[in-house]
């Protein structure tokens, strides 16, 4: 679709004669729904009809008994600020709220704000420098105060102070807050801001009590009481936490809406594994609902035949891929292996790289392993789906390999394994201890092994592979071998943060204690220059345009190979509604959960 | 004890009748110990049972020559069938083959921990024993202090440490397999030192010891032909508990992930890849861990069928 045509169908829609419903359609039929896409109407001043991205609430009244959630990873604090991982975040967002939430087919919902700030109800600058937030008259915190602007600027401040070190402060940095008055509240931006829903929305959005943090917003903020206690607006109020174990909430009888929450207590249980935790809701019955069910498909669908429970698949942006080092792992610069002065001995043939595109069998992963959990993917960047490329393919072809790398000069020695210039094509290929990730590289090294490459499999056990630790050899981020498997999360539903991992300013290495997110150490000068566009383009169309190139730029080049997409995949027992969305937390709207009877 | 008295030669050298050598026949020390382990049922059917597991696991792959990484999906989690005996994983590998040669690897990690945790064991053991006095004492320091130290953290370590290098010396397989014999084997001597300085004490003050030191024989010639032989039983049968102990130690590794390479079927990576189908795929588990069983009980029982046939002194 030009951007011509595109433009035509908005100014449709803008004049009425094309529903707002039938233009998601048609943009779908092109590869284009999801939030940016109600972003993109609120940016042309057509504002979404209230309420018809989330499921209607049935229940009449309160008193719904005991809901039990299971989380196998439990969680460790209560302030969303200091959320390390999605456990915690979802822990937190019992209790409190953002401003708006990310519904599952891409628009806002609105929570604590009044309304969506659209340019028709004048609530978004023209120019994209800032967008003006109402927030809902009559909230109250749980100790009976009352919700006011002050309290959302007070979060600004919060997070961005750098002696507070709040882990969402990336989304509150550059930013401007002014209250306005008691209800409203402008957010300004340095420059014109495509992706303006990031601050107070979603996740890093929640809002937590000035009068109670207000005391703790410097170096002590890992002091306050109210971390471990939270007093917030939410659906459920705190009863008792036990960090690594267990959340116990209530009813909030004072919560802002009708009807409103439908259970008496909600019960968050931490441990065990995701294996355990699928059979404890699908199979025994034992819990309400588990979060995050990385089992492969076949035993779900066992499961899921006890008919206790079902399993609940939301598409995200989550993407499994394998990575080709670009530099050599094997050979020390300085004291560090993979040093970004060198490259990779085989891996710097472009037909190697080819060739071990094609040797990967997507299609049986998806059948065999993955299942619905896992939809095979030619792309990096798949959702929201209008920046999904269409020009990238997936083969598997052992002749075309064989033929690559034999046209390349890559002649097989006498163990079969094919060599050039004393370089033997044999790699070591590391990812974490998970059993789908071994099956999926033996499917590789059986591959592999039929066009004369030799892969050495290593497993290293999760919470190794994917710390920080400095000191330790084996992590994902220094990448101290020759391939690399592992799940990139897209927490946003905007490829802004997403995309910036194959940045050359962002290499892993030594220097910046292999924190930079291209752990690839792929180096390329036209996606960089790519990306600075993208940051600064506000048209929509245009920018999904430099985002495809970006992910074509990355993916052609073969040292990124997609695997399969991961959804969020949840079981739910079957009386359950849950209200669950890929681009916010998993407990994003559990006001509105309900039991049927 | 029936080695050390004559059978045949008598003083005057007179020939012997030979109705006397048919009523007492020719035993040899070994003859008797044999005998006397025939009598013990359980560690005779378990040795034949262990020497079918080892024959297996050694000749198995050159009859049953399925490759043992094979992916076949249309043969996914099948049960036992003829086309595959103990049936198959989730990738439609043969679990037979795979069984074979990871039988391989796990007894040999058994056998070669055991060799040498024995060696160190007899040598500290035998030094101490023998020598006595401040050598004895600190010996025993250094046993009590390694039968303090954790073995499982340690071997961690150990993996996390010296995996690399080795890995670049002689390879993923034979690295691993070099530090999981060195650590468990290193970390059960201990009792086998104990079991022999105690042997020791008791028989360098016995008889025939004092008459081949009255008769002029060196101090290693005292221990290597006349101690050392005698005390042997103890840790045979010691040994054959480290065999169990070595198995199950690497069965552990693998299950943790920790061991060998995820592709190379050790009976304990077995076990762990089908936790997780054990409900619909019992055949999976079972195999594997029915030869992990088998083999620790019949180590065991041939074990305890050894000490009884070695020990002189037990009437039988």
């Amino acid at each position: 679709m030009t951007e011509d045509q595109l433009r035509e169908l908005i100014g449709r829609v803008r004049r009425g004669t094309l529903s707002r419903r039938g233009f998601i359609r048609r943009m779908a039929a092109v590869g284009f729904t999801a939030p940016m896409c109600t972003q993109l109407l609120a940016l042309y001043g057509i504002s979404p009809a209230a309420a018809q991205s989330v499921p209607p609430y049935r229940p009449t009244r309160r008193g719904g008994g005991q809901l039990k959630i299971l989380y196998w990873q439990a969680p460790t604090l209560l302030n969303p600020h200091f959320a390390t991982g999605t456990k915690d975040q979802d822990a937190s967002r019992v209790f409190y709220e953002p401003l708006a939430g990310w519904a599952a087919d891409g628009t806002l919902h609105p929570i604590l704000a009044a309304e969506i700030p659209s340019i028709d109800n004048k609530g978004l600058a023209e120019d994209g420098r800032s967008v003006t937030w109402k927030l809902k008259r009559g909230v109250k915190w749980h100790d009976g105060q009352e919700f006011t602007a002050d309290d959302v600027v007070f979060n600004w401040e919060y997070a961005r102070n750098p002696a507070v070190a709040a882990v969402t402060s990336g989304s509150y940095r550059d930013i401007n807050v002014v209250k306005v008055d008691d209800y409203t509240v402008r957010v300004e931006f340095p420059r014109p801001t495509p992706f303006w829903a990031d601050a107070f929305v979603a996740a890093t959005g929640q809002l937590i009590p000035k009068h109670l943090f207000k005391d703790y917003a410097g170096a002590n903020s890992r002091d306050a009481p109210t971390n471990l206690r939270p007093v917030g607006t939410g659906a459920y109020r705190f009863v008792s936490f036990a960090a690594g174990d267990t959340v116990r909430a209530e009813a909030n009888p004072n919560y802002h809406l009708p009807n409103r929450p439908f259970f008496d207590q909600v019960e968050i249980k931490g441990g065990g594994d995701a294996v355990s935790a699928a059979r404890a809701v699908l199979q025994t019955g034992d819990f309400d609902f588990a979060w995050n069910l990385q089992v492969d498909d076949e035993t779900l669908r066992r499961l899921e035949a006890a008919g206790r429970g079902r399993v609940n698949i939301v598409e995200g942006g989550n993407i499994e891929h394998i990575q080709l080092n670009a530099t050599d792992p094997n050979r020390e610069v300085d004291g560090e292996r993979s040093h970004i002065s060198t490259q990779h001995p085989a891996f710097r043939d472009p037909a190697v790289r080819q060739a071990m595109a094609l040797l990967l069998d997507r299609q049986s992963i998806q059948e065999f392993i993955y299942g619905r959990t896992g939809p095979a993917t030619p792309n990096f960047l798949n959702a929201p789906p209008r920046f999904r490329s269409p020009n990238m393919r997936m083969e598997f072809n052992v002749d075309r390999a064989n033929q690559i790398l034999d046209q390349a000069g890559w002649a097989r020695g006498r163990d079969g394994i094919r060599q050039k210039d004393g370089v033997r094509l044999r790699f070591v290929f590391q990812t974490s201890v998970n059993a789908p990730r071994q099956r999926t590289q033996q499917i590789y090294q059986q591959a592999a092994r039929r066009a004369g490459i030799e892969i050495e499999i290593k497993s290293v056990v999760a919470s190794v592979f994917f710390s920080s630790d400095v000191a330790n050899p084996d992590t994902y981020g220094k990448f101290y071998a020759d391939m690399q498997m592992y799940t990139t999360t897209m927490p946003q539903a905007d490829p802004g943060r997403f995309m910036n991992q194959f940045v050359s300013w962002e290499i892993a290495q030594k220097a910046n204690n292999w924190s930079g997110r291209n752990i690839v150490r792929w180096r390329n000068e036209e996606y960089d220059r790519i990306y600075r566009e993208a940051e600064q383009e506000l048209d929509p169309v245009k920018r999904a345009a430099l985002f495809i190139r970006m992910n074509d730029l990355v993916v052609g080049s073969n040292h990124i190979i997609p695997v399969v997409q991961r959804p969020l995949v949840s079981g739910s027992a079957v009386n359950l509604r849950p209200v669950l969305s890929g681009w916010d937390t998993t407990l994003w709207l559990l006001s509105d959960w309900y039991r049927e009877t | 004890m029936a080695g050390s008295i004559p059978a045949s030669a008598t003083a005057d050298g007179a020939p012997v009748p030979a109705a006397a050598a048919a009523q007492r026949p020719l035993v040899s020390p070994w003859a008797e110990a044999w005998r006397r382990f025939r009598k013990h049922r359980l560690a005779v059917v378990s040795a034949v049972i262990l020497a079918f597991i080892i024959l297996a696991v050694l000749f198995g792959p050159f009859i049953w020559t399925v490759p043992i990484n094979e992916i076949d999906f249309r043969a996914r989690l099948q049960g036992p069938s003829w086309d595959h005996p103990l049936g198959t994983d989730d990738l439609g590998q043969d679990l037979l083959a795979r069984m074979l040669y990871g039988g391989r690897i796990s007894l040999a990690v058994g056998f070669a921990a055991m060799l040498v945790a024995v060696l160190i064991g007899t040598t500290v053991g035998a030094v101490a024993g023998i020598a006595s006095g401040p050598v004895d004492a600190a010996l025993m320091w250094v046993t009590d202090l390694f039968l303090s130290l954790p073995e499982l953290p340690l071997l961690l370590l150990v993996i996390y440490l010296f995996r690399e290098p080795l890995r670049a010396l002689v390879g993923p397989e034979m690295g691993i397999f070099i530090l999981i014999v060195a650590v468990i084997g290193g970390f059960r001597w201990m009792p086998v030192a104990r079991l022999v300085r105690a042997q020791f004490f008791s028989l360098r003050e016995k008889e025939f010891v004092e008459a081949a030191r009255a008769l002029g024989a060196s101090t290693p010639r005292l221990v290597v032909r006349h101690i050392l032989p005698n005390a042997l039983g103890p840790v045979i049968v010691a040994a054959t508990i480290d065999i169990a102990a070595a198995i199950i130690a690497e069965s552990t590794l693998s299950f943790l992930g920790l061991g060998f390479p995820p592709d190379v079927p050790t009976w304990g990576r077995l076990l762990y890849d089908a936790k997780d189908q054990l409900d619909y795929a019992p055949h999976w588990a079972l195999f594997p861990g029915l030869a992990i069983f088998l083999t620790v009980l019949t180590i065991n029982f041939v074990g305890d069928g050894l000490r009884d046939a070695l020990d002189p002194r037990r009437v039988v």
